[in-house]
C-alpha cells in the first residue's frame, strides 16, 4: 500500500503538467454536475418557477386565463373569510377541516397499523413470503381503482349493507358514504387500506436492519417482549418513522383522485379536500386567482409542518 | 398581455402556414362525444364532410369528459395551436371570444340565414361583439319529467298540471310502494331539478329575473323561499340511497320501473332509446308541472377558432354542415335533443322530440326561452357553481331552512360575481 501511495505522489506533479490529463480530471470533476444539470434546470423551472408563478397569479384577478396585472390580495381575503364560515360550512372550511381529519387519521392509523403488522410478520412465521405481498399489493393499485372498489363496497344499496341484509342481518346499518358528516371517514378507510401495507413493508425492512445482538443483550438483561419493543426496537426505527411520515404526508396532501373516485365530492361537497377545492376553482369555476391562492396556502401549510420536523430529525445526524 | 401573446403566436403560425398555398382539406375537432349514441350522432357529420372532401381528425383528449377536454383546449390555445373547432358550452365560448382567439363566421351566417333561424337566446352565446363565433349544434331543455308508463298505469296517475298535482302523484307512488322520485344526489342534478322548481313556483318572469339577470330582490324574495320549500318537499320522495348517484343510474331506475319519475334534461331520452323503450307506450315525457310554454335550455356549440387562412375553408364547410337542416335533424333524432334552428321539419322525430321542437319554437316567439343556471347558461361558471353549492348543501342538510338557503344564495352569488 505504502509503495503505491508513494509512487502516485511522485507521479502527480508530472501528470499535472500534461494538459490532456488536466482536462480529463477537470471533466471528471464536472461530470456529476453536467449530468445533474438538466434535471436541476427542469426542477428549477417546473417546480420552483411554477411555485413563484402560482404565487404571482394569486395576487392577480385571473379568471379563465391568467391575467398579469397585480390587483392585490383579494383571493386571500376571500379564503380568510371562508375559513370562519362554519354554519353553513363554506367549501373552503369543509376542505381544510377535512384535511385535518383525513391527514391526522390517515397518517396515524397507517403508521400504527403498518408497525403492528410488521412486528407480527417479523415473528419468523411460516408463509411470510406469501403474506407480505398480500398486504403490499393494494399499493400497486391506483387511487382511482381503490376509490371505485370501495365506493361499491361501501354503497348501502350494493355492497356491505345490502349483502348483510340478504344474509338476514336486516338491522345492520352502515351508510357513512352517503352521510355528509361521516363521508370523510370512508376516505380514511380506503386510504388506510391502500397505504398501510406499504408502510408495513418499510417497517419490516427497518426491523430486519436491527442488530440481533442488541435484542439478545436486552433479553439477557431480562426485558419483556413489550419492553423490548417499547424501549429498544421502536426508538431504533426512528429513521423509518421519518421516511414513512413523509411518504404518507405527501400522499395525504395529494389524494385528490381518491376523493373524486370514492365520493365524487360527497353529499353537498362534504368530502372535499383542499386539492379538490383548488382544481374546482381553477379549472371548473374559472377563478384562477382563488385556486392559486388556495394552492399557496396548501404549500405553506405543508412547509410549516414538514420543515420543523425535518430540521429536528436531521439535525442530530452529525453527532 | 396574454392576448398579445396569443395573437403573436397566431400570427407566427399563420405566417408559417402561409407558405402553403393550397387549402388544408382537414377538420380538427376537439369534442367529448365518445359514448355509443353520441359517437353515432357525430358520425353523420363526419360523413357529410367527407362527401365534400374534408377529412375528419379528432383531437385526442386523455380521460374523456368535458372538464378534461376544456383543460386540453386551454393548453392548445395558450400554445397557439388552435383546433378548427371545439365542442363548447355557454360562457366558455364568450370567455375565449373575449380573449380574441375565436374566428369570424358572420359571412357564412348571413349567407345561410342563421340569424333568422337560430333562436335569439342561443345567439347570446354564439355571437360575440356582432360576430358569429360558434355554431350551435342542438338545444337541450331541462324542464322535463320522465315517467315509467307501466308504473303510472298501475297507480292510476294522470299528467300533473300543477306542482300540487305532482306532489299528489308522488304520494300515490309512495303508497303503492314504488320509489316516487329518482334523483342522483350530485350537485348539478339537484340544481337542474331546482331550475324547474323555480320556473314552476315563480313563473317565467321570475325565473328570468332571478336566474338570468341575477336580480337581488328576486333572489331573496319570498317566492325563492317558497321554491326552496318546494324543493325540500320533492326531496322527501327520493330513496335514502340517492346521494352521489349518477344521472343515468337514476334514469335506469325509471326504465326498470323501480321508480316512477325523474326530473332531468332531454338527454335522458337517449337512455330510454338505448333500452329500446318507446315514448307513449313505455315511457311518458311531460313538461315539469307548471312550466308548460316555457323552455329552460342548454346547448352544445362548436366554437370556431381563428385558424390560419388555409384552414378557413374547412372551417366554413364544418359550420355550414353543422347547421344544415339535414344534419340538424339526423343528429338530434339520435342525441335526444332538438335542432338549434327552428325551421327544421320534425318528421323524423318521436313524440317527445316533436313536442320539444314545438315548445322551443313557441318559447322563442313568446320570449320564454331561458338559459339554465345549473347547466351554465344562466350566468358565468363561478356564479353557476356557487348556485349549485347552495342547492346541494340545502338538499343534503348543511343548510337547514329555506330562509338560510336564500341568504346563502344571495351571498354566494354576490361573492362569485
Amino acid at each position: 500500500m505504502s509503495t503505491v501511495a508513494e509512487t502516485s505522489m511522485t507521479l502527480t506533479p508530472e501528470h499535472e503538467t500534461r494538459p490532456s490529463a488536466s482536462v480529463r480530471s477537470r471533466l471528471q470533476d464536472a461530470l456529476p454536475k453536467i449530468v445533474l444539470a438538466p434535471s436541476f434546470a427542469a426542477t428549477i423551472v417546473f417546480v420552483y418557477g411554477f411555485i413563484l408563478w402560482t404565487i404571482y397569479l394569486s395576487f392577480t384577478n385571473s379568471k379563465t386565463f391568467p391575467s398579469y396585472a397585480i390587483t392585490g390580495p383579494r383571493a386571500y381575503q376571500r379564503l380568510w373569510r371562508w375559513t370562519f364560515e362554519s354554519d353553513p360550512p363554506s367549501s373552503w372550511y369543509t376542505s381544510i377541516t377535512n384535511m385535518g381529519i383525513f391527514g391526522f387519521l390517515y397518517i396515524f392509523i397507517c403508521l400504527a397499523l403498518g408497525l403492528f403488522l410488521a412486528i407480527l410478520l417479523d415473528q419468523k412465521i411460516r408463509g411470510e413470503g406469501m403474506l407480505r405481498p398480500i398486504y403490499l399489493y393494494p399499493m400497486a393499485l391506483s387511487f382511482i381503482v381503490t376509490g371505485v372498489a370501495w365506493k361499491w363496497f361501501l354503497d348501502p344499496g350494493l355492497g356491505l349493507e345490502q349483502t348483510l341484509h340478504q344474509w338476514g342481518w336486516t338491522s345492520f346499518h352502515f351508510d357513512w358514504i352517503k352521510n355528509k358528516d361521516f363521508v370523510i371517514y370512508t376516505v380514511v378507510i380506503a386510504g388506510v387500506w391502500q397505504a398501510s401495507g406499504f408502510i408495513m413493508a418499510m417497517f419490516l425492512a427497518g426491523l430486519r436492519g436491527i442488530d440481533g445482538e442488541i435484542m439478545k443483550a436486552a433479553q439477557i438483561d431480562g426485558a419483556t417482549t413489550f419492553q423490548l419493543y417499547r424501549r429498544i426496537v421502536i426508538p431504533l426505527l426512528r429513521p423509518v418513522f421519518l421516511s414513512a411520515f413523509i411518504v404518507l404526508a405527501h400522499l395525504a396532501i395529494k389524494s385528490y383522485d381518491l376523493v373524486v373516485a370514492l365520493t365524487s365530492g360527497g353529499p353537498g361537497g362534504s368530502a372535499w379536500l383542499p386539492s379538490n377545492f383548488m382544481y374546482e376553482y381553477t379549472f371548473k369555476r374559472n377563478e384562477m386567482a382563488v385556486g392559486s391562492a388556495s394552492a399557496v396556502i396548501m404549500l405553506m401549510t405543508i412547509t410549516a409542518i414538514i420543515v420543523p420536523y425535518l430540521y429536528s430529525e436531521l439535525r442530530e445526524k452529525p453527532r | 398581455m396574454l392576448r398579445k401573446l396569443l395573437i403573436g403566436t397566431a400570427l407566427a403560425s399563420g405566417l408559417a402556414f402561409a407558405a402553403h398555398a393550397e387549402d388544408v382539406k382537414e377538420v380538427q375537432m376537439l369534442h367529448w362525444w365518445t359514448s355509443g349514441g353520441e359517437a353515432a350522432a357525430l358520425n353523420v357529420l363526419k360523413e357529410d364532410l367527407s362527401k365534400e372532401g374534408y377529412a375528419w381528425k379528432d383531437v385526442p383528449v386523455a380521460g374523456g369528459g368535458g372538464d378534461a377536454a376544456m383543460t386540453a383546449l386551454k393548453a392548445m390555445v395558450a400554445a397557439g395551436n388552435y383546433p378548427t373547432a371545439s365542442q363548447m358550452l355557454g360562457y366558455t365560448v364568450l370567455d375565449y371570444a373575449a380573449a380574441g382567439v375565436m374566428g369570424d363566421l358572420t359571412e357564412t351566417a348571413v349567407k345561410e340565414g342563421w340569424d333568422k333561424s337560430v333562436p335569439a337566446a342561443l345567439q347570446k352565446f354564439s355571437v360575440y361583439d356582432g360576430k358569429w363565433v360558434a355554431a350551435p349544434v342542438n338545444v337541450h331543455s331541462v324542464n322535463w319529467l320522465w315517467i315509467n308508463k307501466a308504473v303510472m298505469d298501475k297507480i292510476g296517475g294522470t299528467e300533473p298540471k300543477t306542482f300540487d298535482d305532482f306532489v299528489a302523484l308522488l304520494d300515490k307512488a309512495k303508497a303503492a310502494g314504488v320509489i316516487p322520485l329518482a334523483l342522483g344526489g350530485q350537485n348539478w342534478q339537484e340544481a337542474t331539478m331546482f331550475d324547474s322548481v323555480v320556473l314552476s313556483t315563480g313563473g317565467p318572469e321570475f325565473y328570468k329575473k332571478a336566474f338570468n339577470d341575477l336580480d337581488e330582490e328576486a333572489l331573496k324574495s319570498d317566492t325563492m323561499k317558497k321554491s326552496f320549500d318546494n324543493l325540500a318537499k320533492l326531496v322527501t320522495y327520493v330513496d335514502p340511497n340517492f346521494s352521489g348517484r349518477d344521472w343515468n343510474l337514476a334514469t335506469a331506475m325509471v326504465i326498470k320501473g323501480d321508480a316512477l319519475v325523474q326530473v332531468m334534461g332531454d338527454w335522458a331520452k337517449g337512455e330510454f332509446n338505448a333500452a329500446k323503450k318507446a315514448p307513449g307506450t313505455d315511457f311518458l315525457c311531460y313538461r315539469f308541472p307548471g312550466t308548460d310554454g316555457s323552455v329552460i335550455y342548454n346547448s352544445d356549440m362548436f366554437g370556431m377558432f381563428n385558424v390560419p387562412d388555409d384552414r378557413k375553408a374547412a372551417q366554413v364547410a364544418l359550420a355550414t354542415a353543422t347547421l344544415s337542416k339535414s344534419f340538424q335533424s339526423a343528429f338530434n333524432v339520435v342525441k335526444g335533443s332538438v335542432p338549434a334552428r327552428t325551421d327544421v321539419p320534425d318528421t323524423d322525430f318521436d313524440a317527445c322530440g316533436k313536442k320539444g321542437m314545438a315548445d322551443l319554437k313557441a318559447a322563442n316567439e313568446g320570449g320564454t326561452l331561458f338559459g339554465s343556471l345549473a347547466q351554465g347558461y344562466g350566468a358565468p361558471p363561478a356564479v353557476a357553481n356557487a348556485y349549485k353549492d347552495v342547492v346541494s348543501k340545502f338538499v343534503h342538510g348543511q343548510i337547514k331552512t329555506s330562509d338560510e338557503a336564500v341568504t346563502e344564495l344571495v351571498k354566494a352569488i354576490d361573492d362569485a360575481k
